[in-house]
């Protein structure tokens, strides 16, 4: 049993954070603009290498590089947005993936020139592990989930007790509705954002901590966060952060060795669970847990 | 002189093996509005079930079968179009974007696969000294005869798209992809036609996948990798002109010959600033798409019938 949390439970939800964050963005992305932002990978590995030279240069500890990432991802989504994605507005939402897949190579093609394509690791000293009768856990685990959560309520915050947070939802649930009653289409489109890619960068150097970096971290966990987000109903913030915790989970325990000593899933295969469950959930449940957009 | 007709051979069956997987992309999105990110997954299944069938008998892999060439090609298009169908099958019913985003799954777990099931593929090995045709010829009339073949089966497969383009099937598609609802209002099954033109361009994208492992006589895990199949393919049909199989052709040949020029002038940098030269190559390949969607959606030869998109 303790095995199982060790090594099975706070794993999965170390990574369901990261792919909450991720997805929240993409469900965001999807419920205002109505497009699946394909570049939402390589803006989190340029958050994660941003924070990374950040920390090195200025020779301060990777939490409180977290700024000069977002300080990043948020100008880098901003000018996506405003030379290409608002060009293409009036297109099908197809030419729009499109433009954010080309958008996507070319931030990719940016961080192998500046950074490299050889995988490196954030310096951080080594802690002992936390315990807790038996449980042990990683402090940056604990750090990762907890600052997890603080973005969750921060976004619900904004989310339910501002009006641009309001106007936001109001967008996601009926665009046209919400133009005509007044709402500042561009200013929420702006603000959705700003939100993503903060939140983006954050689980960007999530993910660094919890892993490694490399060019083609972001892109690897792409089809999980989208995964994530249909899972919890694209369009619903909750919904996503939800569905990233249950893939989170669902991967790390997918290799568990519940049948005398055999994982259930080959460790190797364990990013085909974000495909299963992307096909199962568009099979028995297309609108997601929480209804969202079909 | 034989180096530089060997290097035209190389440059010529490339052109035609990318303007075949544009073809199959044609298929797919400009007649039906079909979006598969996952191109590689299907050219990579067509290219180990090629490399399985004719490569000679090896420990390291199933088979080899020692099967000929013209037998397991169209095996290659089949087996394509077979991991086609449960994943249209189930994606197609629902919106556009899904089908985008589980055709990258599918991509990976054929990556997964091929990367882990060494009894089947030979694991990160691979599957080497796969046959090509006309090898017997010699250097450099061998390459120069299987370059004849790879534009003799481009020319098969364009007749093919342009008869399809043309048919009934052919505007029924376009019918879906305009407007579903009045396609339906006039007795045709979208999720039908849409299977048959995503089964379809899977196949071309498999048998493109087969001629690109006898070329280089080798498939392993790494051989093939998403930027220079899925995406460039991406790129060549919307320069091109997507909708349009001329267009389709156009675009692969005119893509092919400045990632090929670009890829000459950055080996004539010295070392450290090749391997930065190909990264600056990737983000103008994006940049080029940007500019294309932005300037000239309808690429170099656009759809000839009614407008294309609203």
């Amino acid at each position: 049993m303790l095995e199982f949390v060790n090594f099975y439970l706070i794993p999965g939800l170390v990574l369901g954070a990261i792919y909450a964050l991720s997805a929240i963005g993409l469900s965001l992305i999807y419920g205002v603009m109505r497009f699946a932002h394909f570049a939402h990978g390589d803006l989190m590995a340029l958050g994660a290498y941003v924070a990374l030279a950040a920390s090195t240069g200025l020779d301060i500890s990777v939490w409180a590089s977290i700024p000069f990432a977002a300080a990043a991802t948020v100008p880098a989504a901003l000018v996506a947005d405003a030379l290409f994605y608002a060009r293409l507005r009036r297109s099908l939402p197809a030419v729009l993936l499109i433009s954010s897949f080309g958008v996507a190579l070319m931030l990719r093609a940016l961080i192998y020139l500046f950074f490299g394509p050889t995988p490196v690791t954030f310096p951080r000293p080594i802690v002992p592990p936390l315990v807790f009768e038996g449980i042990r856990i990683q402090s940056r685990h604990v750090w990762i989930i907890l600052g997890a959560a603080l973005c969750a309520l921060i976004l619900h915050l904004i989310l339910s007790r501002t009006r641009a947070g309001r106007a936001m939802r109001a967008m996601a649930d009926d665009p046209d509705l919400a133009r005509i009653t007044g709402v500042a289409t561009n200013a929420v489109i702006r603000l959705t954002w700003i939100i993503a890619a903060v939140l983006v960068a954050v689980a960007g150097v999530f993910l660094g901590l919890d892993t490694q970096l490399q060019p083609v971290m972001g892109f690897n966990v792409l089809l999980a966060s989208f995964a994530a987000a249909i899972l919890g109903g694209i369009g619903r913030p909750w919904g996503a952060a939800f569905g990233g915790v249950i893939l989170g989970l669902a991967e790390e325990c997918s290799t568990y060795p519940l049948l005398d000593g055999a994982p259930l899933l080959q460790p190797t295969y364990k990013s085909a669970v974000a495909f299963v469950v992307l096909i199962a959930t568009l099979l028995l449940r297309p609108q997601g847990l929480f209804r969202g957009m079909i | 002189m034989e180096q530089a007709l060997l290097y035209a051979a190389t440059l010529g069956t490339l052109a035609g093996i990318y303007a075949v997987l544009t073809l199959g992309l044609n298929l797919q999105w400009g007649l039906t509005g079909l979006m598969n990110f996952g191109g590689l997954g299907f050219v990579a299944v067509g290219a180990y079930t090629a490399a399985l069938l004719t490569a000679a008998p090896s420990p390291t892999h199933v088979g080899g079968f020692g099967v000929p060439w013209w037998l397991a090609w169209p095996a290659a298009a089949a087996a394509a179009a077979l991991l086609a169908l449960p994943i249209g099958a189930i994606a197609l019913r629902l919106r556009a974007d899904y089908l985008a985003i589980a055709t990258i799954g599918i991509a990976e777990i054929v990556r997964l696969v091929a990367r882990n099931e060494d009894w089947l593929t030979g694991g990160p090995l691979g599957v080497t000294a796969i046959p090509r045709p006309f090898e017997s010829l010699g250097t450099p009339m061998g390459q120069v005869a299987f370059l004849v073949l790879v534009a003799t089966v481009l020319v098969l497969l364009f007749a093919a798209a342009q008869a399809t383009a043309k048919s009934p099937f052919g505007r029924a598609l376009r019918a879906v992809r305009d407007d579903e609802e009045a396609a339906k209002a006039a007795g045709k099954n979208p999720a039908r036609l849409r299977l048959h033109a995503f089964l379809l361009g899977a196949a071309f994208m498999g048998l493109g996948g087969a001629m690109m492992t006898a070329f280089f006589k080798f498939i392993g895990p790494d051989a093939l990798e998403p930027v220079t199949v899925t995406f460039l393919v991406w790129v060549m049909l919307i320069a091109g002109g997507s909708g349009n199989n001329w267009g389709a052709v156009a675009g692969a040949f005119a893509v092919w010959a400045v990632w090929a020029a670009t890829d000459w002038l950055a080996a004539q940098l010295p070392g450290e600033a090749a391997t930065r030269a190909a990264y600056v190559r990737l983000f103008l390949i994006g940049l080029a798409l940007q500019v294309i969607l932005l300037a000239r959606p309808e690429g170099l030869i656009g759809e000839r019938i009614g407008s294309p998109q609203r």
